[in-house]
Parts: C-alpha cells; sequence; structure tokens
C-alpha cells in the first residue's frame, strides 16, 4: 500500500534558489569580514585607556548629593516640569493626529497630512530638535519643553493611528449602523477599542520623556541634563554621579509604576 | 415597508455580488435569506442600510429612498434599522449598559453620549429591553465577560433601543450551539411579533431558519432563484439555491412533520426563552 516508505522531508529553504542562497550566505559573511577588519582596533590605547576609565569612575564615588544640592534639585523639578507639561500637550495634540493618521478612520488628504505631520516628527532625533529650539528660543526649559512635546507627537501618533488600524471593524460597523455621528462613532467603535493601549504608550512616553530631558539638557534645554553637564565640565564628578543615580532612581520608578498601571488597565 | 429594486453590488475587485435583485418585505414580516456561502446575502443587508453601498438599483424604507440620501440623511435614516451581527459585534470593552444604549446614539447628541447623560426614557427603555431579553442581573458587567448566548441578547437589545421599523440579522446564530441557536432565533422571532417589526435574517442553518420564520428567499450568485414559504423547500429548490446534494434526509424530516407544522411551530415560539 504505501509504495513510498522511506521517502524523506525536508522544509522547503526560504530562499529557494540554491546558487542565489549561498551567493548571500557567503556575501554576508564576506563583507562582515572586511568590515570587521577595517574597525582598526588598536589594542595598545584601549590597553592606555583602561587606568583612565578606572581613575575616571573612582572619581565618581563616593556621590555628593550634598554640596550642589540646590542645583540639582532645580534641575531635577526643572526635568519633571518638563516632562509632564511636554507629555499631557503632546498627547493632547497627538491624538486627532493620530486619528487623522489612521486609514480606515480619515479621509484619504487628512491622512496624507497626519502621516505627513508624523514623518517629520520623526525624522529628527530629540537631541537635533533641542538644538534648533534652542536657536530659536534660547537656553531654558522652554526649548526643552517644546523639543518633547514635538517628539511626542510623532511617536504617539503613529502608534496611535497604527492600532487604529489594527481594531476589530466588527464593533465600529455596528456603532456606524445605529445612525451614530462620526464623533460619537469615534467614542463609542473606536476609543474603548485603542484606550489601553493608548494609556500604556503615554506612559511609556513620560517615561522616555524623562530620559530624554537628561540628554538635551546637555545642549541647553534645561533641566537635569543641564546639570549634569556643568557637573562634569567643573571636574566634579561625584555631583555628576548623583545626578546619575537620581536619574536611574527615577526612570526605574517610571517603569515599575507604568508596568503596574498597564497592567491595571488592559 | 422595505423594497428593493434592480439592487446590484459589484465590488472593486470585479466580483458581482447582487445581481438586479428586487424583493419587498411588508411590515412585520419576517422574512429568512437563505444561500450557500457568498451568494451576496451579506452584501444584500449591508446595502439596505448602505454599510455597504450599491452600485445601482433602489432600497426604499416606508417613504424614505435610502440611496438616494446624503449623509446626514442617511444616519436618521439607519436609526429606523436595527442590525444583528454574526460575532455579536458588541464593543468589548463596554459595559452591557453603554452597549445597548448605543443603540440611542443616532437620537441623542455628542456630549451627552460622550458623558454617558442618554434621556431618561431612553435609560428606561434599556431597563426594560434588558429585563425582556433576560440580561436584567448583567447590566454593568463588560461585554467581554458574557457567554456567547448572551452576547447576542445585548446585541439584540442594543438593536431594539433604536426603535428600529425592520431589523437587518446577519447570521445570527452562526457562532452559537444548536440549543442556544434556536433560543435566539426564538427571541428574535418573538420580538419581531410583539413589536410588528419586519425583519430580514441571513440564516445558514436552512432547518432552523423554516422553524421560525414565515417566509424564505434563496439567493445563489446574486439572485433570488426561490421565494415563497418554509415548507416549499423541497430537495428540487435546495438544489436550485445551494447546488447539487442528496438532500433525501432534510425533505423526510419536512414530510413528516407536514400537517402538525404549525402547532409545532407555535408550540415552539410559546415555550418562551430559557
Amino acid at each position: 500500500m504505501i509504495a513510498i516508505a522511506g521517502q524523506r522531508w525536508r522544509r522547503p529553504p526560504l530562499i529557494a534558489d540554491v546558487r542565489l542562497r549561498w551567493a548571500l550566505i557567503v556575501g554576508a559573511l564576506v563583507y562582515l569580514t572586511l568590515a570587521l577588519a577595517s574597525l582598526e582596533v588598536n589594542w595598545n590605547r584601549i590597553a592606555e585607556g583602561l587606568p583612565r576609565a578606572l581613575r575616571f569612575i573612582a572619581a565618581f564615588f563616593p556621590p555628593d548629593f550634598v554640596s550642589r544640592w540646590g542645583d540639582i534639585y532645580e534641575g531635577l523639578l526643572e526635568s519633571l516640569t518638563m516632562t509632564v507639561t511636554s507629555t499631557v500637550v503632546g498627547i493632547a495634540i497627538s491624538v486627532p493626529i493620530g486619528i487623522g493618521a489612521a486609514r480606515n478612520v480619515a479621509p484619504w488628504w487628512i491622512y496624507v497630512s497626519c502621516r505627513g505631520i508624523i514623518a517629520i516628527s520623526r525624522s529628527f532625533q530629540e537631541v537635533i530638535i533641542a538644538i534648533l529650539f534652542v536657536a530659536l528660543f534660547g537656553f531654558g526649559p522652554l526649548a526643552g519643553f517644546l523639543t518633547l512635546s514635538f517628539a511626542t507627537i510623532g511617536f504617539l501618533s503613529k502608534l496611535l493611528a497604527e492600532d487604529i488600524e489594527d481594531i476589530d471593524p466588527g464593533q465600529a460597523e455596528a456603532i456606524r449602523a445605529t445612525g451614530a455621528s462620526w464623533l460619537q462613532w469615534i467614542n463609542y467603535g473606536i476609543q474603548p477599542q485603542v484606550m489601553p493601549r493608548l494609556i500604556g504608550l503615554s506612559l511609556y512616553r513620560l517615561d522616555i520623556n524623562f530620559r530624554e530631558s537628561a540628554v538635551i539638557g546637555i545642549v541647553g534645554a534645561g533641566g537635569i541634563g543641564a546639570t549634569l553637564n556643568t557637573a562634569i565640565d567643573r571636574y566634579e564628578f561625584d555631583s555628576a554621579a548623583a545626578v546619575l543615580l537620581i536619574i536611574i532612581v527615577i526612570v526605574m520608578f517610571a517603569e515599575y509604576s507604568s508596568s503596574w498601571i498597564r497592567g491595571k488597565v488592559q | 415597508m422595505l423594497r428593493i429594486e434592480g439592487l446590484t453590488k459589484r465590488y472593486r475587485t470585479g466580483d458581482l455580488a447582487l445581481d438586479k435583485v428586487d424583493l419587498e418585505v411588508p411590515g412585520g414580516q419576517v422574512m429568512a435569506l437563505i444561500g450557500p456561502s457568498g451568494a451576496g446575502k451579506s452584501t444584500l443587508i449591508r446595502c439596505v442600510n448602505r454599510l455597504v453601498e450599491p452600485s445601482a438599483g433602489r432600497v426604499r424604507l416606508g417613504d424614505t429612498e435610502i440611496t438616494g440620501l446624503s449623509r446626514r440623511e442617511l444616519r436618521r435614516a439607519r436609526r429606523r434599522m436595527g442590525m444583528i451581527f454574526q460575532e455579536f459585534a458588541l464593543v468589548e470593552r463596554l459595559t452591557v449598559m453603554e452597549n445597548v444604549l448605543s443603540g440611542q446614539l443616532g437620537h441623542v447628541g455628542f456630549w451627552r453620549s460622550y458623558l454617558r447623560r442618554f434621556p431618561q426614557p431612553a435609560v428606561d427603555a434599556a431597563y426594560q429591553t434588558l429585563e425582556r431579553v433576560g440580561l436584567a442581573d448583567q447590566i454593568d458587567k463588560r461585554a467581554d465577560a458574557l457567554s456567547g448566548g448572551q452576547r447576542q441578547r445585548v446585541g439584540i437589545a442594543r438593536a431594539l433601543l433604536q426603535q428600529p421599523e425592520i431589523l437587518l440579522v446577519d447570521e445570527p446564530t452562526a457562532s452559537l450551539d444548536p440549543k442556544t441557536s434556536r433560543q435566539i432565533m426564538r427571541l428574535i422571532c418573538e420580538l419581531c411579533a410583539e413589536r410588528h417589526l419586519a425583519a430580514v435574517i441571513n440564516i445558514h442553518d436552512v432547518q432552523l431558519a423554516q422553524l421560525f420564520v414565515q417566509r424564505v428567499v434563496g439567493l445563489r450568485a446574486g439572485q433570488v432563484v426561490f421565494d415563497g414559504p418554509p415548507s416549499g423547500l423541497n430537495p428540487e429548490v435546495l438544489t436550485r439555491i445551494y447546488g447539487e446534494e442528496d438532500w433525501t434526509t432534510a425533505a423526510t424530516r419536512r414530510k413528516g412533520t407536514d400537517g402538525g407544522d404549525d402547532d409545532a411551530l407555535d408550540e415552539e415560539r410559546m415555550a418562551g426563552i430559557v
């Protein structure tokens, strides 16, 4: 009955053409080898650098929270203010743009313009935008606030739009069938479906904005980053260490609390 | 009540889903629409409330020509057509009450609905309807916490809260077990009788349809190939609708229950919901 007993079976390969498959593998290996060889790793300089690194790290200890506490406190407050305000403003602007950038909800011309805004916001890294805003509005937290708000829009609108595009169309269709207006349709048919993710993303963005506020402070946009930068410029590594520790603690706190909240809203 | 003339739908892919369908459903009549998958049943009822835009033809509900309406007018017309779905299509994260009240969305303004401050008569109607479909004790549960049969009852209550003149019902029992299916079909037909509602019910299960409805329309490849009483569904007709198959079991079963048919039907419908 089974004339084909003993026949072997193999999973069909991802790339069917044997020659193409091997050409890709060999090509990738050759490139990787050449690229690594071109890095010119200078072991002598690494050896010299190591003790310097140790001295540098040693200068961080013990962290000094006291002597510059006034500056640290001020920078911290500025950063937190910047973070919260920019996140709230960013979300407020992101929601309409995110809705507009969802293909299943918006007409094409709104879709195209909202996607355009998102693309612009996403194409620049925070530091670059911060440099621009510092040049426009001067040093200080205003530039930081604007930078973070702007960056939040690109992040949140895009992810919100993608979530809206992934909704269960049946639920939305049912609301449309009741004779609901467009706004009611969004409020009843779409919003409940994307709300948990919107809350999760917003908390995540709050977290990111705090970390970014430390980075953009270095280019003059105020906040704890500015304090950190000053401390390092003055070779006060012990104060810098204090700042870094505080940043770590706050980020960890944000991380744990946001994952706890996300668990609650599912 | 509902009058469909020359209704045609060709999808952008080129598929002809409906081919010049003429159909009339008088007030209070419960009609089953049967046919193989892809025959255009879902498209037909979605063309009635224009969730799917028809390519040609006319749909009239009472004196209103649905096919000629502007967006705003269409919304007003949709209030008069309650829709019930196969996968229930409840908003999963909203409560039972919110889902039922969403049937009122066409009647209230945005802020009222946004703040969930529906007019008292609407809230009264929601309580009443939930009581009627047997969900009085589930009001503040989230829709996704309910069983399939309970969900479909919420779907029915939502459709009723629109105060519709006609129900458009898309495969109400396809996601349910046989017993729940019968209960749901019975409930829908009872409610139609109570409120003198017309209904168009898409349904796969021919025997279930025969049990509950007054009229059966068979659709095949977008055309009406049968229109008559449930007792008219003999093997020859079933072959015309669904294609070649040995229909003898269904036919003999019908022959056996012939005569006492109406009594049996009445008994079914009087049995109430369990």
